[in-house]
């Protein structure tokens, strides 16, 4: 399956990807090389099999239901949760005005 | 008094234990390297000197006080800028982390620092970890410390940890931490003429890794030998509560355990990996490494994985769909960069960052994976390359039936010229065709240096073992390392 211009803009779209019309014109191309190459997996008989979700056999734990379990990754953290943040105020995430 | 650049992880431990030289002096040494190539090489995005002076001088003291030293006491090493260092910038190599400074140390990381290591920097590599040669850093390429007979173009250090490639080849550290995915420690190893492990899937904590592909990501590490990987993989290894696939099983003792005699094991070779049209070197060198297995007392057999020719594409879907999930993150709100256009909105902010922050390379991975999972495609695509991935993870099981391990070529070619495969993605991830499947299964698997090909330029074979048999590898890596009796190095043209 190839795709066109318009596609590569709504998944750019979706991407939140801002791309401008000779980014696009550049990818689509691209996208469609990577795409024809990655459909010879459509040849493959998968009849019966399971897609793969664990690699590695592996049981998912909960931790204890107790507060700050691990102190690093527990909370009270509020400061250096924002300390790389571009615009913090208030002790919360800047962002622009969100009005629809 | 020697060189103490010179001498590896095994070697600079025990010099400083015995106090033939300090842990200072050593640090210093490899500050005064790494300083002297950064303009030639790039190996290097931030230098910590006084990262690695103040952990030499943790283990000068601790000495002095007869205090018992860790694995890595007094051996500085290079932290791929994939990992998060408590207050030390940390970018991935991408414009979208320029000047994150973490709050917070990556599990690895902190225990390497735990067993005596010290930082000398935080090393470049392909941006997000996407890329074969080191081209895509915001932060400019890493030049390959090698070069062709008779040649002065500067040649890839492979990729994506190819500035630990290139810092470790050109004795800028004594061994690097890498990470990878599809083969981004094994590539590199291979192209440089240095030893790197990745090990099962699980055996090193991604807590703190800058994820790419987090169902393939693994920690592993660089080195000059097997044996200094076998000392840096158990410092790295071990179970993490913080991270929900980490293994819950004890380290291993894989120095202790290093045992190259392979009478009663079977190597497989497989048929697969002989494909049309090979490297007529590369073809030879693994005839050679398959000399040399038998000459350590193994029994060589011919083994099957049919689905070799799909690991690439399904990786090419699997990779990229966990990459757009994982990248979402970035979005100019919580940290890194922001683009805010006047007047634009949340969307709108979310979009010109994101545009202003990822590279090309990292775009195209993001609008794949975007594409494979959404709806209408996701079953034709993703569900496809899972079902797959199932198929050469059994591919692996059925040939561990007949053999112990697998001995492959790491790479189709050695390193070439940057610049080579920019303009053609598709020659570029082939690149990665021998090292894929494994990952792809979660195996552990090696590379070790071979020899050199014609042109002078490294080649590396590759172990590939059975889940949780990091130990199998590491002999086999071994065995051949004893009898390539590899020592070549670049000439110093920095």
């Amino acid at each position: 399956m190839s795709v066109d211009k318009a596609t590569v803009a709504k998944i750019a779209s979706l991407a939140r990807l801002r791309m401008s019309d000779e980014e696009l014109d550049r990818m689509v191309p691209e996208f469609n090389n990577i795409l024809a190459w990655v459909e010879q997996l459509g040849e493959v008989d998968v009849t019966g099999i399971e897609p793969m979700t664990a690699v590695i056999p592996n049981s998912l734990r909960l931790r204890d239901d107790v507060v700050d379990a691990d102190p690093l990754t527990g909370g009270g953290k509020r400061d250096a949760v924002l300390a790389n943040a571009p615009a913090a105020e208030h002790g919360f995430f800047g962002v622009p005005k969100v009005i629809e | 008094m020697t060189d103490v650049t010179e001498l590896g992880v095994a070697a600079i431990r025990e010099g400083v234990a015995k106090g033939d030289f300090s842990a200072r002096e050593v640090a210093e040494a490899f500050n005064a390297n790494v300083a002297a190539a950064q303009d030639a090489l790039n190996a290097f995005i931030v230098a910590t000197p006084e990262k690695a002076l103040e952990a030499a001088d943790k283990v000068d003291a601790d000495r002095a006080a007869g205090k018992a030293l860790g694995k890595m006491a007094g051996v500085p090493i290079g932290m791929k800028d994939l990992f998060a260092t408590q207050g030390v910038q940390t970018t991935a190599a991408s414009h979208i982390l320029e000047g994150f400074k973490p709050e917070y140390e990556s599990t690895v990381s902190r225990k390497l620092w735990e067993a005596g290591a010290g930082m000398l920097g935080k090393l470049n590599l392909d941006q997000f970890a996407m890329g074969s040669s080191n081209e895509t850093s915001y932060f400019g390429n890493v030049i390959s410390p090698w070069r062709k007979q008779g040649s002065n173009a500067a040649l890839a250090p492979g990729g994506s940890s190819g500035g630990s490639s290139a810092a470790v080849s050109a004795r800028l550290a004594p061994a690097a931490t890498g990470t990878d995915t599809g083969g981004s420690i094994r590539q590199p190893a291979a192209f440089t003429g240095i030893s790197g492990i990745k090990p099962t899937y699980g055996r090193c904590s991604r807590w703190g890794i800058v994820a790419f592909a987090s169902s393939l990501d693994q920690a592993g590490p660089m080195a000059r030998d097997v044996r200094d990987c076998a000392i840096m993989l158990e410092a790295m290894a071990g179970f993490d509560p913080k991270d929900a696939t980490s293994l819950d099983l004890p380290v291993p003792e894989w120095e202790t355990g290093l045992d190259s005699n392979l009478r009663g094991k079977k190597v497989g070779i497989p048929r697969e990996y002989r494909m049309d049209g090979m490297d007529a070197e590369v073809a030879k060198s693994w005839d050679q490494g398959i000399a040399w297995l038998k000459d350590a007392g193994a029994e060589i057999v011919d083994i099957s994985l049919p689905h070799t020719k799909y690991a690439l594409p399904t990786y090419y879907i699997i990779a990229p769909a966990e990459a757009s999930s994982n990248l979402a993150r970035y979005d100019g709100v919580r940290y890194g960069l922001r683009d805010l256009p006047d007047g634009a909105g949340l969307q709108d902010m979310y979009a010109a960052t994101r545009a202003a922050g990822f590279g090309d390379e990292v775009k195209r991975r993001i609008l794949i994976g975007t594409y494979v999972l959404s709806a209408g495609f996701y079953d034709a695509y993703y569900t496809q390359a899972q079902k797959v991935r199932t198929l050469i993870s059994h591919d692996f099981k059925n040939a561990f039936t007949e053999c112990d391990v697998i001995l492959a070529p790491t790479t189709p070619t050695a390193s070439f010229p940057l610049g080579d495969k920019l303009d053609d993605p598709l020659a570029m991830y082939l690149n990665d065709v021998f090292s894929v499947p494994a990952s792809l299964a979660g195996l552990p698997a090696m590379s070790v240096p071979a020899g050199l090909n014609s042109e002078g330029l490294p080649l590396g074979l590759q172990l590939i073992g059975k889940a949780f048999d990091e130990q199998g590898v590491l002999n086999a890596g071994l065995a051949i390392e004893q009898r390539a009796g590899f020592v070549a190095t670049p000439d110093k043209w920095w």
